[in-house]
């Protein structure tokens, strides 16, 4: 792990979201066992952990998607500046506006290359003109790092790009609405290592404005982009803490041996 | 011989086709079949379809090929002064099958065939032998006839015996000869695989055929009628006002209106109450309100047309006579459009919802979730992502229930009353082209008359009606599949 860049871990140490005894089942399937973690503001926060441990659960508590899988019992505290997201008075689809997502396979919708971008952004009225919108849809696939391929295109339907094209539309989609916290589930998995690059110096980026939740296979992606890191392993969160701690001297036996591809 | 015990006989020997060549592909590798190319099986049904299909497929041909040969054959011996006036010669020779098939109970009941001899010179005899037997002829019979009814039967049966020899002689033909070529390097498998395909290929050809055969039989009364009947007159005309005694005016807009008309009316009620019930059902209801709705809306889809019929005669219809149209002053009667359409309209509600319905669970969940990702409500989800995804199956659903509309006949003739009219108002009684070629076609009157044969030209004109609006539907979806695979 040569790559890794351990220095400017500057964070400010102030809890964007805050998790506390968070369990999920599906069914009688016991998927999340009593997670506690804290996502700091402006920080990139990544996940990591052997395939099937529960990262996505997690990421979909924070953000409520699972009220929409009619198995799923959530229980716990999640917090977010300081309100409890799962309070009844608390409008899913307020929140999930602030707490945006990227998911694990990419899912263009069947309108144009410009319309999925406009997506958000329009039913959230976020611009007030044509202009204005025309701007964010622009810089949104700038960010992603996909205006240069698609600008001729605009009207082009999305589906019709390629899986590492769609996914960097995905992302584009979901910073379009400029939400507080965006999760992204492995966002690099159908990527090339260049567009990989570009996507990561946009997760650097918007750390200016958000925090951002990565969940990633790559040990390398998580050491050069993060600021902080979780271990998950079998539904329970086993270590958190700096990234740099976490990969130069961990404190679990279980972390060290999944870094150095030993378990996983 | 009958064509029945003939088929049984043909099934027998290809069975025993398939034993055979089971065995002797076995056989022929002295049991270790590892040797063979094929497996044992496909040896024994290579020479099973060998040994039936052939056979079989001349047996079909045989039955449809002798009846226009024997008839061609037997028409020469009825003579001009034979057919009474007012009478044709396809009378006559419905006359001539008839007695031919009285003579064949009789013959069943033990009569001898020397008899039939006798009888056929003594007609008077021939007429009382046939009453018993069922068969009542209205006239004297005709020595002409009876001799041509003779004649045909002896003919049918020559053609069955002969029938019988030929199939059988193929079948075991092909029995040997399939036999004959199992050896461990034939191909049996690639060989039964061909055979299924032609098999298959047969078989949709038997569907399309038939569509042809339909469309031909239209075109070619339609053509009998336009003879008798200017075309202009047919498509121009405004009025519909058939006489059965000549001098009709039969102008297809009042009933392509009144088609249109109730179509329209009835689409206007389906289409969103059956996609909004679909909506909710797919996207809303909980799994268990589901699980009894959906069923429960098929058995809705499931009721005969007649029954709607019924509820708009006695229901719909004074409901809407004494509520709307009476106190609007704007029509007086309970047959109306406006009845069939909105009853035609309840019965293609399950229609398009159960079909729509479909098409939205097949929108992938992952679409929804981006959408909620994004936080949107769940109705911007279905307007904007889940509805467009499943638009060209929706637009296909709501074609598929327009064609139901135009062909509907039941609901139109106890709602919407069986006047031609060409109207406006939805409150007044009018019909359609299904309603018509119905009325056309009932009573007693021979298929001579413009006044029977305008039911071929109605029927053809719905046919492209609706063919069209099937292309037209195709277009869509392939459309939009273009844009959004
Ligand atoms: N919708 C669901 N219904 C039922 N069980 C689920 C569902 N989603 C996930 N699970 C279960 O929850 C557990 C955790 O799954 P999760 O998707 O969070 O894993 P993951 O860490 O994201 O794995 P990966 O790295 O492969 O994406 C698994 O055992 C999985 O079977
Ligand atoms: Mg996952």
């Amino acid at each position: 792990m040569n790559d890794m860049r351990l220095t400017e871990r500057a964070v400010t140490e102030k809890a964007k979201m805050s998790a506390r005894g968070v369990q999920v089942h599906y069914g009688t399937n016991h998927a999340l066992k009593d997670v506690d973690v804290d996502i700091l503001d402006k920080t990139v926060t990544a996940f990591i952990g052997p395939s099937g441990c529960g990262k996505s659960t997690f990421l979909r508590c924070l953000n409520r998607m699972n009220d929409t899988v009619a198995s799923a019992r959530v229980t716990g505290k999640i917090e977010m500046d300081g309100q409890d997201i799962y309070d009844p008075r608390v409008d899913p689809v307020q929140l999930r506006a602030k707490v945006g997502m990227v998911f694990q396979k990419p899912n263009p919708f069947p309108k144009s290359i410009y319309d999925n971008v406009a997506y958000g952004p329009k039913i959230h009225g976020l611009t007030r003109s044509k202009a204005e919108l025309d701007e964010v849809v622009e810089s949104s696939l700038r960010k992603a790092a996909l205006w240069n391929e698609v600008k001729d295109r605009l009207a082009a339907p999305g589906t019709g790009l390629s899986g590492g094209q769609q996914q960097r539309l995905c992302i584009a989609r979901a910073v379009a609405t400029s939400p507080e916290v965006l999760l992204m589930d492995e966002p690099c998995s159908a990527l090339d290592p260049i567009a990989t690059a570009q996507v990561e110096e946009l997760i650097d980026e918007l750390r200016a404005q958000f925090s951002v939740v990565i969940v990633t296979h790559s040990m390398q992606q998580a050491a050069r982009v993060s600021q902080r890191t979780a271990f998950f392993h079998l539904g329970s969160l086993v270590e958190y803490g700096e990234t740099g701690t976490i990969f130069t001297s961990p404190r679990d036996p279980r972390t060290e041996s999944y870094i150095t591809g030993r378990i996983g | 011989m009958t064509v029945g015990l003939l088929s049984l006989l043909l099934l027998v020997l290809a069975a025993l086709g398939f034993v055979v060549g089971r065995q002797k592909a076995i056989a022929s590798v002295k049991g270790d079949t590892r040797n063979l190319h094929s497996l044992p099986a496909y040896y024994g049904m290579g020479v099973a379809l060998f040994t039936a299909v052939p056979a079989f497929a001349l047996m079909l041909v045989w039955l449809l090929v002798q009846p226009v040969l024997i008839e061609a054959q037997v028409t020469g011996m009825i003579l001009p002064e034979d057919i009474a006036d007012g009478s044709s010669r396809d009378l006559v020779m419905s006359d001539v099958r008839r007695i031919a098939s009285g003579m064949d109970v009789l013959a069943e009941r033990g009569l001898p065939e020397a008899e039939f001899a006798k009888l056929v010179t003594d007609t008077t005899a021939l007429k009382t032998r046939l009453a018993d037997a069922g068969v009542a002829l209205a006239a004297d019979i005709n020595p002409h006839v009876a001799e041509a009814a003779a004649v045909y039967r002896a003919e049918v049966a020559t053609g069955r015996a002969w029938l019988a020899v030929a199939a059988l002689a193929l079948a075991v033909a092909g029995f040997l000869l399939a036999a004959m070529r199992v050896t461990p390097e034939f191909r049996a498998r690639n060989v039964v695989e061909q055979f299924i395909r032609v098999l298959l290929v047969a078989a949709s050809s038997v569907a399309v055929l038939t569509t042809v055969g339909i469309i031909l039989s239209l075109v070619f009364e339609s053509w009998h009628f336009f003879r008798l009947y200017p075309a202009k007159d047919f498509f121009l005309s405004l009025t519909w006002a058939p006489k059965f005694g000549g001098g009709s005016s039969l102008g297809i807009w009042p009933l392509l209106w009144g088609t249109l008309y109730v179509s329209a009316i009835a689409l206007l009620v389906a289409v969103p109450v059956g996609l909004m019930a679909a909506i909710y059902l797919s996207e809303y209801a909980g799994p268990r309100l589901r699980s009894v709705a959906k069923p429960a809306l098929e058995i809705l889809a499931g009721i005969p047309s007649i029954v709607y019929g019924l509820f708009a005669l006695m229901t719909v219809g004074p409901f809407l006579r004494d509520w709307l149209a009476r106190p609007m002053g704007i029509g007086d009667s309970s047959s109306s459009v406006m009845t069939a359409g909105v009853v035609m309209g309840i019965m293609l509600i399950p229609y398009v919802s159960s079909l729509s319905d479909d098409i939205i669970n097949a929108v992938p969940q992952a679409l929804r979730d981006g959408s909620y990702g994004l936080g949107a409500t769940q109705s911007e989800t279905v307007k904007q992502v889940v509805f467009p995804a499943a638009l060209p199956g929706i637009v296909g659903a709501i074609l598929m229930a327009a064609s139901r509309a135009i062909g509907e006949t039941m609901i139109v003739v106890l709602g919407a009353g069986a006047a031609a009219k060409l109207s406006l108002n939805p409150f007044e009684a009018m019909t359609t082209v299904t309603v018509k070629i119905v009325s056309q076609l009932t009573g007693d009157t021979e298929f001579a008359s413009p006044e029977t044969l305008v039911a071929f030209a109605l029927g053809l004109t719905l046919f492209v009606f609706t063919l069209g609006l099937n292309v037209l539907a195709l277009y869509i979806v392939r459309k939009y599949r273009e844009q959004y695979e």
